[in-house]
């Protein structure tokens, strides 16, 4: 259907792909990072220790997440998101969807979120982009792009970072693309408002950037609707968007979810060589851990609002400690099911967040789960390795994790029993 | 054009079954026009011979063809009374109705569409609120009753604009628009009211889809969000009603025509009902639900024209 | 908050991965949360929730209704008996709504022509949701080439104007209250047929509906068990608005004298009488039109929270 075969490797996309290359490699560095510098001595001033008795967590309390920037060449800091928090009042009452999370990405970097449906990964990434709706909700924490803060800004200087510092691809390419708008002026109105393009100059670049994304003909698609085209040759266009001002940062939200199965894998393909290809810095959001498998740097996984293991993806697919991720590795959708298939392996259902249990959020579900986890909450703190952070009492694939997991075991706990039958029937 | 072709075409069955219910309709009424046109005291003689003058004795089946063969040529026959063609009647009082439904509905679409595009962006806001109010008020004033308010309080009280009568446009354009101003007011204070209402649903509608979003996150200003990308789709509900009003208001008009007495279709109308003038009662009749048939179609095929999903999904 | 899967309408498109409490569902409360404020600038009637405004107008129909029903027992003057005084004198205290043109009561005329407006109101639109109802659920049930027909036939209906139509049905079949009634229900009997038939429609092809004809239920009994409890709520709660319409209708009518015989008040007859004095006094017209305002404004907000309550969708009409 799509024609994904010859996916531009050259052709004219290299004239626009010069463009973020030059904000990447160029002055940006430079300049604002004094200011960078010194955001970063306050956060150092500020980072708060969780003070935690057990000699076993000592081992792990070494340095907090929100310390990791630190280890980075400073220069390459691109998104550092603090403590981000997004309640929205319901009638219900107040509803954490995302509750205190914190992450940072570089130039050029990618991070997969990965979570449940549920889990707040999509407001998560709607709070980051500030496209949250304007009342009922609740929002602290901070944003930080390239030293600047986002939080607060009216949607009037917002406007200059939309599209053009940092852009979205969204969910369903259907509903997202206008439906009585022809597909070139949808791409052309950014080029020329951010850029001040011509209409000529911003139609020539259009056509060049639906070629770029591997849309055929691209001169008879500036004239179509979307829908008139197929879903993938959809999510093509609307790539193409997000990709016209050159942004650095991409936020692709469940980018493939609606999509057949079958052009996933190109979409996903195509986003991870025009991140590369731009040096831009890419959060793919996604319920499915095989979507971010071999495409992310880091990974962070998300539960009830919180990030509850981060890590490099090679760390994180071979030494998981969460066992809300073991669960999610256990639930990754096999060739032979369907594209839609529920993480079955997951007894029970993601808390009610307007009244999250105490203690850890998944314990409920958890084969591991102890006393201790119904009472008190796990921080999210360092590992074993720099680059791995996971918030949990009993680690997967530790003694104590171990011991848990058989205590529950002749305990007879259903989720333990449902979690240990479901892995006997898969191998 | 295949495909209005044939919406054409389906338009035949149901023009013939509206001429022949008008026929049925005006035929079954009581008086006779005989009287009408002889007096009260004419002899039954005379009121013979004039039924077969005028065709009355015969079969009513036969009297409709006749009467369709007539009308299908543009002969819709001469009225009892005066003994003018009706056509020509009708062509003389048009325009008035026509200059009167289309000054009231641009009227009701310049208040209706800002207000309405400013309503549905800030929902619940102040103006949301007035105007909401507003128009939930005007949609419970008949227009008979507006009429004679209106005629009050711009008329008798403050003498601002005629209370009757119509001057033409062509002898002046001025008194012209100061004699219609009371009746496209009235016409058009129910309009407004209902576009607003309407309008304001469907861009609060439109504004929550993901488009909107995907607009605002390309970083477009907000207005360029509202006029490019919301407001079109917003406007095909507005489009479809203020389309098929034309068409019914050509026949809606009666109730402000009396209380203005501008001498229009709904004029004519209710002068030849009190008249028992039924030939001409059948002339308008026969225009008026012409013209409302007419009116869906082109709004049908219009619909395509501003739509491009319909478009291509007509042309496929 | 209303759960989608109570609405009337088609089965709303539940998304798999949306599980309640999940913050992707929650995110979507919030927007009907929002969405759920925007409708506050909207008179309450809209919301559906029964608030003051609800009571004030019920109380007010309520108020209408007693007076017009006991009108003959009221110590009011003979509303059809003149010279009771000038109708420069205003409002006095024998005389709350003044006197008209020929020296008759204003009060004693307004209730007594309550009546009328209120028959023709109610029986009107009553005669209308019987003919067109049926009709609609029969055409939206059966389907077929008997739909076609009907459907057409409310389409060559609709296409009348509706005034001559009224017009021509009082002329010819005389100047009754009945007449008149019959009159405005012909008028209301497409769109009522339109309403039923979408709404039947929608219901035709539900999971209890499907079931119950799997189970061999005949239908008859299908339209009468399964259907027609369903399309009742949506038809009566368009019909409160109907009876505003069809009292405008009727006023309309009487405005141009074609209502029932004269001497008998009505509102839109003595609006009409008014006119003549409109210099002189203005009270002789603008009584009727603000009682009229009033009753219509009554009705449409109550219309309104029924079908807000409900949740009739203006989309099935």
């Amino acid at each position: 259907m799509s024609g994904s075969g010859p996916v531009g490797d050259g052709e004219p996309a290299g004239g626009l792909a010069d463009e973020p290359g030059k904000d990447g490699a160029g002055p940006g560095p430079e300049e604002p990072a004094p200011r960078r510098r010194r955001t970063i001595r306050e956060r150092l001033k500020r980072a708060r220790v969780p003070a935690i008795p057990e000699a076993m967590e000592r081992r792990r309390l070494r340095r907090s997440v929100e310390r990791l920037p630190l280890e980075r060449p400073e220069g390459e800091l691109l998104l550092d998101v603090e403590d981000l928090r997004t309640s929205f009042s319901t009638p219900r009452g107040m509803v954490r969807a995302v509750d205190g999370v914190s992450f940072s990405i570089d130039r050029g970097q990618t991070l997969g979120i990965v979570g449940e449906s549920g889990s707040g990964k999509t407001v998560l990434s709607r709070s980051i982009m500030g496209l949250l709706p304007a009342h009922n909700v609740e929002r602290g924490g901070q944003v930080r792009f390239e030293g600047q803060e986002l939080t607060g800004l009216p949607s009037s200087e917002m406007r200059h970072i939309w599209g053009v510092e940092i852009a979205m691809v969204f969910q369903d390419p259907m509903t997202s693309l206008n439906p009585v708008m022809r597909i070139g002026r949808q791409i052309t109105e950014g080029l020329r408002y951010h850029l001040g393009q011509s209409a000529g100059e911003a139609r020539e670049n259009a056509v060049a950037l639906l070629q770029s994304v591997g849309i055929p003909e691209p001169e008879r698609r500036m004239r179509q609707y979307a829908h008139e085209l197929s879903g993938g040759m959809r999510q093509r266009v609307t790539i193409a968007i997000a990709l016209a001002c050159g942004p650095k940062l991409l936020l692709a939200d469940e980018p493939t979810t609606a999509l057949d199965v079958t052009v996933q894998a190109q979409i996903l393909n195509l986003l991870q060589e025009k991140q590369r290809e731009r040096f831009m810095a890419m959060i793919l959001v996604t319920h499915d851990l095989g979507v971010v498998a071999g495409r992310t740097d880091e990974i962070a996984v998300m539960y009830a609002g919180k990030i509850v293991e981060k890590a490099s993806t090679p760390v994180l697919f071979t030494q998981m400690r969460m066992p809300y991720t073991e669960a999610l590795m256990r639930s990754i959708p096999r060739v032979e099911d369907h594209s839609h298939t529920r993480l079955l392996a997951i007894t029970g259902r993601p808390p009610d967040l307007v009244n999250p249990p105490p203690g850890c959020r998944f314990a409920p579900r958890c084969p591991y789960a102890q006393e201790r986890c119904t009472v008190e909450e796990p921080p999210l703190l360092l590992g074993d390795t720099e680059d791995h952070a996971f918030a949990c009492w009993y680690p997967v694939g530790t003694k104590e994790g171990q011991a848990a997991l058989e205590r529950n075991l002749s305990a007879g706990r259903p989720q333990t029993l449902a979690a240990v039958a479901s892995t006997q029937v898969a191998s | 054009m295949g495909l209005i072709a044939r919406k054409l075409a389906g338009l035949i069955p149901v023009l013939l079954a509206v001429s022949a219910l008008t026929f049925l309709l005006l035929n079954l009424l009581p008086g006779d026009p005989a009287f009408a046109i002889l007096g009260p005291s004419a002899t039954h003689d005379a009121v013979i011979k004039l039924h077969h003058q005028l065709g009355l004795d015969q079969p009513l089946l036969v009297r409709y063809g006749h009467w369709l063969a007539h009308v299908l040529t543009g002969n819709l026959g001469r009225s009892y009374l005066s003994s003018q063609p009706v056509l020509s009647a009708i062509k003389e009082r048009l325009p008035v109705t026509v200059e009167l439904v289309l000054l009231s509905q641009f009227v009701a679409l310049l208040f209706a569409v800002p207000l309405g595009i400013l309503a549905g962006r800030r929902p619940n806001g102040i103006l949301d609120r007035v105007s909401t109010g507003g128009a939930f008020g005007f949609l419970a004033v008949p227009n008979f009753v507006l009429g004679v308010v209106l005629v009050y309080l711009f008329a008798v009280r403050y003498h601002l604009f005629p209370a009757t009568g119509y001057t033409p446009l062509t002898k002046d354009p001025f008194q012209n628009l100061r004699s219609v101003m009371l009746p496209v007011i009235t016409l058009a204070m129910a309009e407004i009211a209902a576009y607003l209402r309407l309008l304001r649903s469907d861009v609060i509608t439109t504004l929550q889809e993901d488009y909107i979003v995907m607009a605002k996150a390309k970083g477009l200003p907000d207005r360029r969000i509202m006029l490019r990308h919301a407001l079109r789709p917003s406007l095909f509900s507005l489009v479809t009603v203020a389309g098929l009003n034309f068409g019914r208001l050509i026949g809606g008009t009666f109730i402000v025509e009396i209380i203005f007495q501008q001498p229009g279709i709904g004029l004519l109308s209710i002068q030849s009902i009190y008249g028992r003038d039924y030939v001409v009662v059948q002339g308008t009749v026969l225009l008026i639900a012409v013209a409302y048939v007419l009116a869906n179609f082109v709004v049908d095929v219009a619909y395509g024209l501003i739509d491009p999903r319909v478009r291509h999904a007509t042309a496929g | 908050m209303r759960r989608p899967a109570d609405r009337p309408g088609p089965a709303p498109v539940l998304d798999e991965d949306l599980l309640p409490g999940s913050s992707e569902t929650v995110y979507l409360e919030a927007v009907a949360a929002v969405e759920e404020e925007t409708r506050e600038a909207e008179p309450e009637a809209v919301r559906g929730k029964v608030g003051l405004g609800t009571w004030v107008c019920l109380g007010w129909l309520v108020l209408v209704i007693v007076l017009a029903a006991i009108a003959g027992f009221l110590p009011l003057p003979d509303p059809k008996r003149t010279g009771l005084g000038p109708v420069s004198q205003g409002f006095t205290g024998a005389h709350p709504f003044g006197l008209d043109d020929l020296g008759r009561d204003m009060l004693s005329r307004v209730i007594f022509g309550a009546r009328v407006s209120l028959i023709v109101g109610f029986s009107s639109i009553a005669l209308g949701l019987l003919v067109g109802g049926a009709l609609g659920v029969v055409a939206g049930y059966y389907r077929g080439r008997i739909e076609g027909l009907i459907m057409w036939a409310m389409d060559v209906l609709l296409a009348f104007p509706a005034l001559v139509f009224a017009l021509a049905i009082v002329t010819f079949m005389g100047q009754s209250l009945r007449n008149v009634t019959i009159a405005i229900a012909v008028i209301a009997v497409p769109p009522i047929a339109r309403l039923v038939r979408s709404t039947t429609l929608n219901y035709a092809q539900r999971e209890f509906v499907l079931a119950a004809r799997s189970l061999g239920a005949k239908n008859r009994r299908i339209i009468a068990r399964e259907i027609l409890p369903n399309v009742v709520v949506p038809a009566f709660s368009f019909g409160l608005i109907g009876v505003a319409l069809a009292i405008v209708g009727e006023g309309a009518l009487a405005f141009l004298g074609l209502s029932v015989r004269l001497p008998t008040p009505t509102w839109g007859g003595m609006i009409d009488e008014g006119r003549t004095v409109l210099q002189q006094a203005p009270h002789v017209s603008l009584v009727p039109c603000g009682v009229m305002f009033v009753t219509i404004l009554a009705l449409n907000y109550l219309g309104d929270t029924l079908r807000a309550h409900f949740d009739v969708r203006e989309g099935a009409l």
